[in-house]
């Protein structure tokens, strides 16, 4: 099973690494929110640092969603979805091959991303980085988790990329609660219990929708 | 014989001329808040429907999706639309009680904002099975996200919770049910009586529409071919 999902991992991995497609849009984007945010915002105003964790955290997952929106569209309009389907394999190997390449998608962009946003938005996390890393560990996986099985289920809708923030959104909110407040717990040098009152609720999602998410994908991609 | 035509219908008809009577006539006036408290006898038994039409979907998509059953993709089509619907009208209700009480149509506290959440899966649901063009992969989608959208409303709930603590706002309004005269009493669940009775005519008559409609389909498709 680990070597099957290997197989396909690598297989996006390359894809990928070839066009760099994927990533860079992600970046750019990424990058131009920041400063779409920063006009939202009077010049030189304070709320700026008040508001960094939810731009970040808005940031990451409209980045995210573009990378997402694309994992199932190669793939069934190419027919390689058929081909997949038509391997000998569980079709779990599918689901948790992609859930895996847009967890390392996403998580490579966030690892450009928030040093650049640390720059432009004037906040450090040197002093805690462990507990930073961890928490976009957990948001990133669970957003992930979601996000991969809802966009096998929005390639099949006539307007697929307007599908999957739909979907994605209010299923989500747990985690983008947990993650913004986790981060600005963290920024603001908050202790690690009400830091961790957050990570509880978002191990327990992830766990609650990977579980729920590998059962529930035999019946997306069923024909 | 159609037992909702024939007793459940005018059943209705009765029971809602009787929940009029005991909301306006004998409920008595709320001290404090006025008679706009009475809209409290719509506002909450919406939300008992909203609640009630997520359950039976949820259900009936875990049951389309292990029988294989239109019936169970119809109902539970039909539970998502009436869940729209009270949804929609537990989330009007609530800011025209609060502007007069509260003075603020809205405020982003636990319970509404979980309502309006809800309220977003319930439309998400919706949207997915219109925008699939083959019907039976569009019941299979819908009822997947249906399932994962139920599982998520008390994580949803709980993180909400959370959020508003840790942000504390002054307290508006204890318990709804807190301190409630036996005749408010009265009124109160002889409505959700009432609306529970509204949501099943719902379901049947919309359930026995679609069906209607899938069996003029096929007959239109043998004419055809």
């Amino acid at each position: 099973m680990i070597a099957k999902v290997g197989v396909l991992l690598w297989k996006d991995i390359l894809s990928e690494l070839r066009t760099k497609e994927l990533i860079f849009s992600m970046l750019v984007f990424s990058l131009m929110v920041a400063v779409i945010f920063n006009f939202s915002f009077p010049p030189g105003s304070e709320f700026i640092k008040d508001a960094s964790p939810g731009i970040l955290w808005m940031t990451f997952i409209f980045a995210g969603l573009l990378g997402m929106n694309r994992s199932f569209v190669y793939e069934v309009d190419t027919g390689c979805l058929q081909g997949l389907m038509l391997a000998p394999m569980d079709r779990s190997v599918i689901y948790i091959s992609k859930l895996l390449v847009n967890f390392i998608f996403i998580g490579t962009v966030e690892l450009i991303v928030t040093p650049l946003f640390a720059i432009f938005f004037d906040f450090s996390i040197i002093d805690s980085l462990g507990p930073f890393l961890l928490m976009l560990f957990l948001s990133t996986l669970g957003f992930s988790v979601i996000g991969t099985l809802f966009s096998a289920i929005a390639v099949n809708t006539k307007t697929r990329e307007v599908m999957l923030p739909i979907l994605h959104f209010p299923v989500v909110i747990p985690i983008i609660i947990c993650a913004v407040q986790a981060t600005s717990a963290i920024f603001q040098g908050r202790e690690w219990s009400e830091i961790w009152n957050w990570l509880k609720i978002l191990i327990a999602f992830d766990i609650i929708f990977l579980i729920l998410a590998i059962l529930m994908f035999e019946y997306v991609i069923e024909e | 014989m159609n037992v909702s035509k024939s007793i459940l219908g005018p059943a209705l008809f009765v029971c809602m001329l009787v929940n009029l009577y005991l909301i306006f006539m004998f409920a008595p006036t709320e001290s404090s808040m006025g008679q706009i408290q009475r809209i409290f006898y719509f506002h909450v038994p919406t939300a008992w429907v909203s609640g009630l039409s997520l359950f039976v979907l949820f259900i009936s998509s875990i049951l389309y999706l292990w029988k294989k059953q239109r019936k169970y993709d119809i109902v539970a089509h039909a539970a998502g639309e009436i869940g729209v619907l009270f949804m929609t009208m537990f989330l009007v209700t609530g800011p025209i009680w609060a502007r007069p009480v509260w003075n603020i149509w809205w405020d982003w506290s636990p319970r509404l904002t979980s309502s309006l959440v809800l309220w977003f899966i319930f439309v998400a649901y919706l949207m997915l099975r219109n925008f699939v063009e083959n019907e039976e992969k569009g019941a299979r989608l819908a009822a997947v996200f249906a399932i994962v959208g139920f599982v998520d409303v008390p994580i949803v709930y709980m993180s909400i919770r959370l959020w508003a603590d840790i942000h504390p706002r002054p307290v508006i309004g204890g318990g709804e049910s807190s301190g409630l005269h036996p005749d408010m009493k009265i009124a109160f669940y002889f409505s959700v009586l009432t609306f529970t009775l509204l949501f099943l005519y719902l379901l049947i008559q919309r359930v026995r529409l679609q069906k209607t409609t899938v069996a003029i389909s096929e007959m239109k498709k043998q004419i055809a071919y």
